[in-house]
């Protein structure tokens, strides 16, 4: 029993990133436009959020309050670099898939060039404690108290609270429903008015703040508040495109298929504290490689029926039919 | 090519022809890109350190040029990578994986290199196409997964990017011959699998350079003169036409990504084999968990050079070039990461450079034209 609470309590700071980054993912792709930008995005966003913890760690506020102000200044970050996405994929119709790969080598090189200019280190260390050993009174509620309620961060709370509200703007809402329908067909869209290029630039803005958002959760929860330009954000955000494609593109989906793959990524990572398994003596890099493994087992099924947004990928033109 | 059947012949130099054709358009794109880049890595520059500043940038301009040995060893494995991801775009792929199928033809390479004993002469020629094999097995999944399985060979690349970096680094820190564990970096090379240096002293550039732009000649006879070649860029413009016209789609699709792998595998090769300027050691490889960062410096490369072989000869020299500038800026306190920065920031200009470069030269016509009709009016 001690095993699956360790796991689950492990699993779920790593789980929230995913969700998000994918959701994100979702809301840029089903109004149009492919963002495979967001490794750089999470990026940008994990740099300033630490950033912005940095500076403040000596002031004395309470730990889950920086927290959510870094949360505020990670998603300023993330939207205002998703409008380099914008501006290039839809006003300029450049190629998506480009451009956010140029998006992606900016910023592992500009967070290791300030870094190294400022700091003399690769990233930004932080020391505030944002771990969460319990929750008052939820913590104590049997079972499902020590699984959701300690030794976590307040971003588990937060992620899931996200997913909501996400799932009721995009079902539940007038924008919810124009910004698919840019996705499907612009054209559609259009001629009832509704202006296409403003839904993708709101897509991909969202995308933009969801991924900084999540880019300093996953500074927060895996790498204790830290980052730095090597390793970056491990390739999280393209984790998160095989989430989202895994998920079809609908939130729920993407919740579980988040929860599949963090699980995988805690078992590697916590082999040497699982007897059974470490017993089996296989070498631990083949559980590092499993997450990615797995994404291809999971798209090499599910691909085939796939159900991609039909209009994603092509900049909308109003000339063309 | 094309332009020259659709161009209705002229006697003479026309510049008002060239100026028009898809070869010259695409190479003020890129020379626009390029400036823009240069421009922000200058701007990057002042911020970061005003007085500095001018030093610094002349260094990135020009300072290649007093190394040019340099220039072209660095400039040979992103020449090999940017006609990977360049071979797979004219197809309409995004060869993302070069990075993944760079290191494992390094690793072919460097296993033929410890674990086989063959003559002086022969070595290395094997080394060279194990890493070829290499990298094509690195190359075909991606191109299986999308022909036969419709997942997006970006996904794919990416994935197989981190699965062959763990796996090589794996197999590298179990091997006792190949891998030092005290110095936590592979062994130096025996001499006889090192590739022949051109002889030009206090630099490395070797046979494969040569071979590289051998290589990029041929794929350019390739695209332009076989029906392969045709058949790959026709479904590169318009699947669904070159399907319907009845080329194998599927076949083509698998073929390139094999060839695609084949090129970044030997782009590794190159890399790792290459002589030392130190006499009796060699280049040497750190399983340190990192991407190899010349598969993603291919793209770079390839768009600038438009994904024409010869132009991607051209792109790999100048990348090499300001990538040894920034290395030099480091001697008045720039750290050479400005340079990844400036290459950044040339991809991102150069994924739009052809419309902003149209839009430019409309504005320039109609000033020209304005100008002119005031003339006629004027001499009325």
């Amino acid at each position: 029993m001690d095993t699956i609470y360790y796991l689950i309590q492990n699993m779920l700071p790593v789980a929230i990133p995913l969700l998000l980054v994918a959701l994100g993912g979702m809301f840029s792709e089903r109004s149009g436009v492919i963002n495979i930008g967001l490794e750089g995005i999470m990026l940008f966003g994990a740099f300033f959020g630490a950033l912005f913890v940095f500076t403040i760690q000596g002031a004395g506020i309470n730990a889950q309050l920086v927290l959510l102000m870094g949360m505020v200044v990670a998603a300023l970050a993330g939207f205002v670099y998703s409008l380099l996405l914008s501006f290039a994929a839809v006003t300029m119709k450049a190629d998506q898939t480009i451009t956010g790969t140029s998006l992606n080598m900016l910023i592992p090189a500009a967070v290791l060039l300030f870094s190294k200019m400022f700091f003399n280190s690769d990233g930004i260390t932080t020391n505030m404690g944002f771990f969460i050993r319990k929750m008052p009174v939820l913590g104590d509620i049997p079972v499902l108290g020590p699984m959701f309620f300690q030794k976590t961060y307040l971003t588990v709370i937060i992620g899931f609270v996200i997913l909501i509200i996400s799932v009721i703007i995009f079902y539940k809402t007038k924008f919810g429903l124009r910004l698919r329908a840019c996705g499907e067909h612009p054209q559609a869209a259009d001629s009832v008015g509704i202006n296409v290029y403003f839904m993708r630039y709101a897509g991909v803005s969202l995308s933009g703040i969801l991924g900084g958002i999540g880019g300093f959760f996953y500074s927060v929860g895996i790498l204790d508040g830290n980052i730095n330009g090597h390793s970056g954000v491990a390739g999280f955000g393209f984790l998160a495109l095989a989430v989202m494609i895994f998920g079809q593109w609908k939130p729920i989906r993407i919740m579980f298929a988040a929860l599949f793959f963090a699980f995988l990524r805690t078992l590697a990572y916590s082999i040497a504290l699982i007897p059974f398994l470490n017993d089996l003596g296989i070498n631990q890099t083949y559980y590092k490689m499993l997450p990615y493994v797995a994404t291809m087992v999971v798209l090499a099924f599910t691909s085939k029926k796939s159900r991609a947004p039909k209009a994603e990928g092509i900049p909308y033109d109003k000339a063309k039919r | 090519m094309q332009d020259k059947q659709t161009q209705t012949p002229k006697k003479g130099f026309d510049l008002k022809q060239l100026t028009k054709s898809r070869g010259f358009s695409a190479f003020t794109a890129a020379l626009l890109a390029i400036a823009l880049g240069l421009i922000f890595g200058f701007i990057v520059m002042i911020l970061a350190n005003p007085d500095k500043a001018i030093s610094g940038f002349r260094y990135v301009l020009v300072g290649g040029l007093g190394r040019f040995g340099d220039v072209l060893y660095f400039a040979t494995p992103i020449m090999m990578t940017g006609l990977a991801v360049g071979f797979a775009f004219r197809m309409g792929l995004f060869n993302i994986g070069a990075s993944g199928q760079y290191t494992m033809g390094m690793f072919f390479a460097l296993y033929v290199g410890f674990m086989w004993d063959l003559p002086n002469g022969i070595h290395w020629i094997v080394a060279i196409f194990a890493g070829m094999l290499g990298g094509m097995l690195w190359g075909i999944i991606p191109g299986l997964f999308k022909a036969f399985l419709n997942v997006n060979e970006v996904i794919t690349s990416i994935m197989f990017n981190y699965i062959g970096m763990y796996l090589v680094d794996m197999i590298i820190q179990g091997n006792g011959v190949i891998y030092i564990a005290s110095k936590s970096r592979t062994n130096y090379l025996p001499s006889t699998v090192q590739i022949p240096s051109l002889g030009i002293t206090g630099s490395n550039v070797n046979l494969g350079i040569i071979f590289a732009i051998i290589i990029a000649i041929a794929l350019f006879i390739v695209l332009e003169r076989t029906t392969f070649g045709y058949e790959l860029k026709a479904t590169g413009f318009n699947k669904y036409a070159a399907d319907y016209a009845g080329m194998k789609g599927k076949r083509n699709i698998v073929l390139t990504m094999v060839i695609a792998g084949g090129l970044a595998g030997m782009g590794g090769a190159f890399a790792i084999l290459a002589p030392s300027a130190i006499a009796g050691s060699s280049m040497t490889y750190e399983p340190i968990n990192i991407i190899a960062a010349n598969g993603f410096n291919g793209i770079a490369v390839a768009l600038l050079g438009s994904s024409n072989p010869i132009g991607i000869i051209f792109s790999a020299t100048f990348i090499s070039h300001i990538q040894r500038g920034g290395t030099l800026a480091n001697l008045v306190g720039y750290k050479p990461e400005i340079i990844d920065i400036v290459i950044a920031v040339i991809i991102y200009f150069s994924a739009f450079a052809m419309i902003m470069n149209a839009a430019i030269g409309r504005f320039i016509k109609a000033r020209i034209n304005k100008r002119h009709q005031k003339t006629e009016k004027e001499a009325k």
